[in-house]
């Protein structure tokens, strides 16, 4: 299995390490060929609207999205998450609309807002998983399809599924913790397709 | 839940590799460069070029000016303090400023100490010129380095100069045995924990970036190539005849760095770069990098 990961901007040499350190193998995804063969795919922590830009100017929007849509496991962490999101409440930039949920961008306000929490995913186990929430999104609205993984004490959902799509609103590639990394690729597995 | 903490103020620093920051003096300004993909913009209210022709006393921006350009963009924004001026820093933190770039380029407030970074919520970017000065930035609280080259001249020799003397500083550590780490760390004027972790971990112990020359896309990519992590583009942008195609130019540059047929793509048609000051010409006093301690 490859696992490609968006390189054109953001924290992608993390989730690579990450996801070498689990032995699996990766490609990093900077224009459209590189997207050629790839099993799964990781849009990483960045800055959204530079992602955005940068999409479009690759000609990354197009492929990613039908990709995306057509059953390709996909994850997005923080500025991913937004990318994936069918709505944004603010508006720009224009999300790729592969996951129904509505997001929040910077929801919790500036970096000094930023935080750590430990959050309960019982699809991890049992052990809390130290999340690292970076001018990090929040999600506004979602649809029937999607299943809440996480929340944090207020409620508010950080990790949510629907299909093979996986949305985080933190960084797992800045911890230790492989557990959510192991999550996805259970989830990209191909003999785990529902 | 917890705030402030290094994990966050170096996480930022991840967000933003891979990626151009540039100077920006308005809010329109701020939103070129966000619209060309910068991924983070530094509030200025003059750009390094300007503040040398300037000469006098540099000193923070007008909050004015600093909120104007936070209204502008959703990026994040950056802001310079003087090198020791915690004063300044307290205010660009109360001003929510997302990263503060403690900055040789305006005149320092104190020839022998810098701020200590650990006592802020906010991160700090510092300027070094080799590993030693990095590394004592960062024992003081900077969650990120950038090699400072020599800002305002768009001469990229001096960028060169400092990245390649971190690079190779980096490689002899790599290469040296644990117990001759304690006189590297001495002959460094650096923190031993540091020294050690720069061998751990093979690389500056957080996100790198380059800055003081980049004027072209080549230039940027030189910059990746010997081993930034991303670059600050001062006046190379908003100095050259057509900003906006020289940010989406040098922003791309950054992302395909290994792939020449893109950097020649983007370097056609974009007019001229900013008139340039060649380093070799001018004298000691008028050097910014040899500010910091």
């Amino acid at each position: 299995m490859t696992v490609g990961v968006v390189a054109v901007q953001g924290d992608f040499a993390e989730h690579i390490a990450m996801l070498n350190r689990l032995g699996v193998a990766t490609r990093e995804v900077r224009l459209p060929k590189d997207l050629e063969g790839i099993d799964a795919l990781i849009i990483p922590g960045g800055e959204s609207t530079t992602l955005r830009r940068l999409f479009d100017l690759y000609g990354l929007t197009g492929p990613i999205t039908t990709l995306a849509s057509s059953g390709l496991p996909t994850w997005g962490t923080c500025a991913g998450m937004i990318m994936l999101a069918a709505k944004l409440t603010d508006s720009r930039p224009e999300p790729l609309g592969v996951m129904d949920i509505t997001v929040t961008r910077n929801a919790y306000g500036r970096q000094v807002d930023s935080f750590e929490a430990d959050v309960e995913f019982p699809q991890l186990g049992e052990d809390p998983f130290h999340a690292i929430f970076i001018r990090a999104p929040a999600v506004a609205a979602m649809g029937p399809d999607v299943e809440v993984l996480g929340s944090l004490e207020d409620g508010a959902p950080v990790a949510l599924r629907q299909g093979r799509r996986l949305a985080t609103a933190f960084h797992p590639e800045l911890t230790e913790d492989t557990r959510f990394h192991r999550y996805f690729l259970e989830l990209a597995n191909p003999s785990n397709e529902a | 839940m917890e705030t402030g903490t290094w994990e966050l103020k170096a996480g930022l620093a991840q967000m933003l590799k891979g990626g151009v920051i540039m100077d920006v003096v308005t809010a329109e300004q701020a939103k070129i460069a966000e619209d060309a993909g910068a991924c983070a913009v530094m509030a200025l209210e003059r750009v390094p070029a300007d503040i040398r022709a300037a000469g006098g006393v540099a000193r923070m921006s007008d909050p004015t000016k600093i909120v104007e350009i936070q209204e502008a963009v959703t990026i994040p924004v950056m802001a310079k303090c003087r090198i020791g001026h915690f004063a300044e820093a307290q205010v660009l933190q109360a001003l929510g400023i997302d990263y503060i770039d403690e900055s040789e380029v305006l005149t320092p407030a104190d020839e022998e100490h810098h701020v200590w970074k650990h006592n802020f919520k906010v991160p700090f970017v510092c300027g070094c010129r080799d590993l030693g000065e990095a590394l004592r930035r960062i024992g003081e609280g900077a969650a990120m380095i950038r090699t400072k080259g020599e800002a305002g001249t768009g001469d990229i020799v001096e960028a060169v100069r400092h990245n390649r003397t971190v690079q190779s500083e980096i490689r002899k550590i790599i290469n040296m045995s644990d117990d001759e780490l304690p006189t590297e760390a001495k002959r460094l004027g650096a923190a031993l924990e540091l020294v050690q972790a720069v061998k751990r971990e093979g690389r500056m112990p957080v996100v790198n970036f380059s800055a003081g020359g980049v004027a072209t896309p080549a230039d940027a990519s030189l910059m990746m190539q010997l081993g930034a992590d991303g670059v600050f583009v001062g006046s190379g942008i908003f100095k050259s005849s057509n900003p906006s195609m020289m940010a989406k130019a040098v922003v791309q540059a950054v992302t395909h760095y290994r792939d020449p047929e893109i950097v020649a793509d983007v370097s056609k048609g974009l007019g001229d770069a900013m008139p340039g000051l060649a380093v070799r010409d001018m004298r000691e006093g008028e050097l910014l990098a040899t500010r910091g301690w």
